[in-house]
């Protein structure tokens, strides 16, 4: 069962379909966010995500157990579909949603207007860094709580919680994201969809997986992406992830097919006054969703006693689904390079 | 439509920054827009420094707009933005932070092409909040930017990216430090070593990206010269130039001669640009692609 002492931070965990929803609940989840089946999702992936009727049975599940559900409305609305995205809005209000999170201030501003009570999220998509641009969010729309970008070190996150009234949640575990979220047309550079328009980052159907003898190359819409020889574990062709040329060095120039793994840092994320830890994944298995789950929330449980040190039976299992089988703080820690 | 100088994308020596502007007073662009746009570790002109250059191209004839970081994160980034805004009167801004400054300033602002505005309502709010122009997202078509310019319920000014390398990601990484294996806090300011940021080819040569500190270009330009009638059929008032280490001049007198008409002198595109031209975002296609203009 959760804890519900009022000190702990939320446990926020991502569901890509009712079976991971469901895993999440059950695994001590406080609240799972996720999306519809359209292009209002910035995880707009086939064969993932909400319609309305299972919408409702997610919600009734999660609410009977006194758990949250937040919707993810959090791409920006194409001009001439905005109704669109004020219907997914709409329905979210309807359906009787915990809270949307949004990233458009034109949704914002259509969501404060049309459903005042319907409590608002500012999703990481809006790329809100400092307390000036949460603020922002506040005074206009009053939002309740905002999503930072995971490029943030912790004295700059506590910078933010001292100087806002808003609640702040950021990222404890999953994929890395190295660009700022909201901020990176890579993938449309490369493909002509990318997650502020299609909800979408290096789509799956612009992927090739070339085998050439023993060797292997993935490419994005041709761009060659990365290549393979024999017995390198072969990692989806994330166009921030390959390894390119730069001056002469062959290297992994953006990042790593790594995971973000904040675990070692949370006392101090409780400490600085941060209100839910937030898990990314909403395109993983219910397997990976229930796994995570159940080792952030022993985590968190465990966060609050001054004791605390991260137990190896953890970072086992996050390190069994995690990226490339690699993980890292990020932008917590300072020297990250 | 006028043409308008961006920001410097690039980190230059200070004597190098202050000889390009200089230069700059006598070309054919209506409004500069001064400050650092990457990174607040790179200080050879500090604010001061940019409010001084900012008067005297005043003086010369020139708007001058001073632009927010896209990343605000230290509270010395906010209060360097708060004294650009009150003591050179506009700002860009290309986060909140800076929409939530020059609201309290009450000053008006443009709004940048990282406040993502997609579409007429955000336009809208925007217009009400004191935004006098607004850059598109770079990578709206220009059918999306038409859509949203027939959503908003105001007419504003319209600027678009018309030529450069395209700022395309911001990082609290820096790349350029990861390539020297150094970091980020420890930089040694390599940036100033790469004056049009650093080349980054896939493992076949083909250029794809340019690393400049913490943001990630193109590595092609992004160039709208062929495509003149249709950014003026949008009714876009301001094209802008991104500044590189050479050719810039050239570049500003190209476009400028071709707004005056389409001229029968030859541009040599491949030795200002040799990574090549592309126009795709514009088209609704990927932006790397080229398309031709019959």
């Amino acid at each position: 069962m959760p804890s519900l002492a009022p000190q702990l931070p939320q446990l926020i965990c991502p569901a890509g379909s009712l079976p991971a929803l469901k895993a999440a609940i059950n695994a001590g989840a406080d609240a799972v966010y996720l999306g519809f089946k359209n292009a209002t999702n910035a995880r707009n992936f086939a064969g993932l995500n909400f319609t309305d009727s299972q919408l409702k049975t997610g919600i009734e599940y999660a609410q009977s157990q006194a758990r949250e559900v937040l919707i993810a409305i959090n791409t920006y609305p194409q001009a001439g579909r905005t109704a669109e995205w004020h219907r997914s809005i709409d329905a979210a209000a309807d359906l009787g949603a915990n809270a949307v999170i949004l990233a458009d201030l034109g949704l914002l501003e259509y969501a404060t207007r049309r459903h005042p009570n319907l409590r608002r999220h500012l999703s990481v998509q809006g790329s809100a860094t400092n307390f000036e641009a949460v603020n922002l969010a506040y005074e206009h729309f009053g939002v309740s709580r905002a999503v930072l970008p995971r490029v943030l070190t912790l004295p700059q996150i506590e910078y933010v919680i001292k100087n806002t009234k808003v609640e702040i949640e950021v990222f404890g575990f999953g994929s890395l994201c190295v660009m700022a979220e909201g901020r990176c047309i890579l993938s449309s550079y490369a493909t002509g969809e990318s997650p502020n328009t299609h909800g979408v980052c290096s789509p799956a159907s612009h992927v090739q997986w070339l085998p050439k003898g023993d060797t292997l190359d993935t490419r994005l819409n041709g761009i060659l992406i990365d290549h393979f020889e024999k017995g390198e574990p072969a990692g989806y062709p994330t166009l921030c992830k390959g390894r390119f040329e730069v001056d002469g060095d062959t290297y992994y120039a953006m990042e790593e097919p790594t995971s973000l793994n904040a675990l070692s840092v949370l006392p101090e994320l409780m400490r600085i006054g941060v209100k839910a830890i937030k898990v990314e994944g909403r395109q993983r298995s219910p397997a990976y969703v229930g796994e995570v789950t159940a080792t952030l929330r022993a985590a968190i449980d465990a966060a609050s006693d001054p004791r605390y040190s991260v137990n190896p039976a953890w970072q086992q299992a996050l390190g069994k689904v995690s990226e490339g089988h690699q993980q890292t703080l990020g932008a917590y820690s300072r020297p990250w390079r | 439509m006028q043409l308008t100088l961006g920001p410097l994308l690039y980190y230059w020596s200070r004597q190098a920054t202050l000889d390009f502007y200089a230069a700059a007073a006598d070309w054919d662009v209506e409004t500069i827009y001064l400050g650092e746009v990457v990174c607040a570790r790179r200080h050879e002109l500090r604010t001061a420094d940019w409010l001084a250059l900012g008067s005297e191209l005043r003086q010369a004839g020139k708007n001058i707009v001073y632009c927010s970081q896209a990343l605000l994160e230290s509270s010395s980034d906010l209060s360097s933005l708060r004294r650009f805004a009150s003591e050179g009167g506009i700002l860009e801004a290309n986060d909140l932070g800076a929409v939530k400054i020059a609201r309290d300033l009450q000053i008006p602002y443009v709004a940048g092409t990282h406040l993502n505005i997609y579409n007429g309502a955000t336009l809208d709010w925007h217009q009400q909040a004191g935004a006098t122009r607004w850059l598109p997202p770079l990578e709206a078509s220009q059918a999306s930017i038409a859509a949203t310019l027939l959503e908003a319920t105001q007419p504003i000014q319209t600027e678009v990216f018309a030529h450069g390398r395209l700022p395309l990601a911001f990082s609290a990484r820096c790349f350029t430090a990861r390539h020297y294996d150094l970091s980020k806090d420890a930089c040694e300011f390599k940036c100033l070593e790469h004056a049009d940021g650093q080349l980054l080819n896939t493992r076949e040569g083909q250029p794809f990206l340019r690393l400049n500190g913490i943001q990630t270009q193109s590595a092609a330009c992004h160039a709208l010269i062929n495509d003149l009638a249709s950014v003026r059929a949008l009714g876009v008032s301001h094209l802008r130039i991104s500044p590189q280490a050479q050719f810039t001049a050239d570049i500003i007198a190209a476009y400028a001669a071709q707004l005056t008409g389409p001229t029968a002198s030859a541009v040599d595109w491949a030795r200002f640009n040799p990574e090549g031209l592309v126009n795709g975002y514009w088209h609704g296609e990927a932006g790397i692609r080229l398309e031709e203009i019959a």
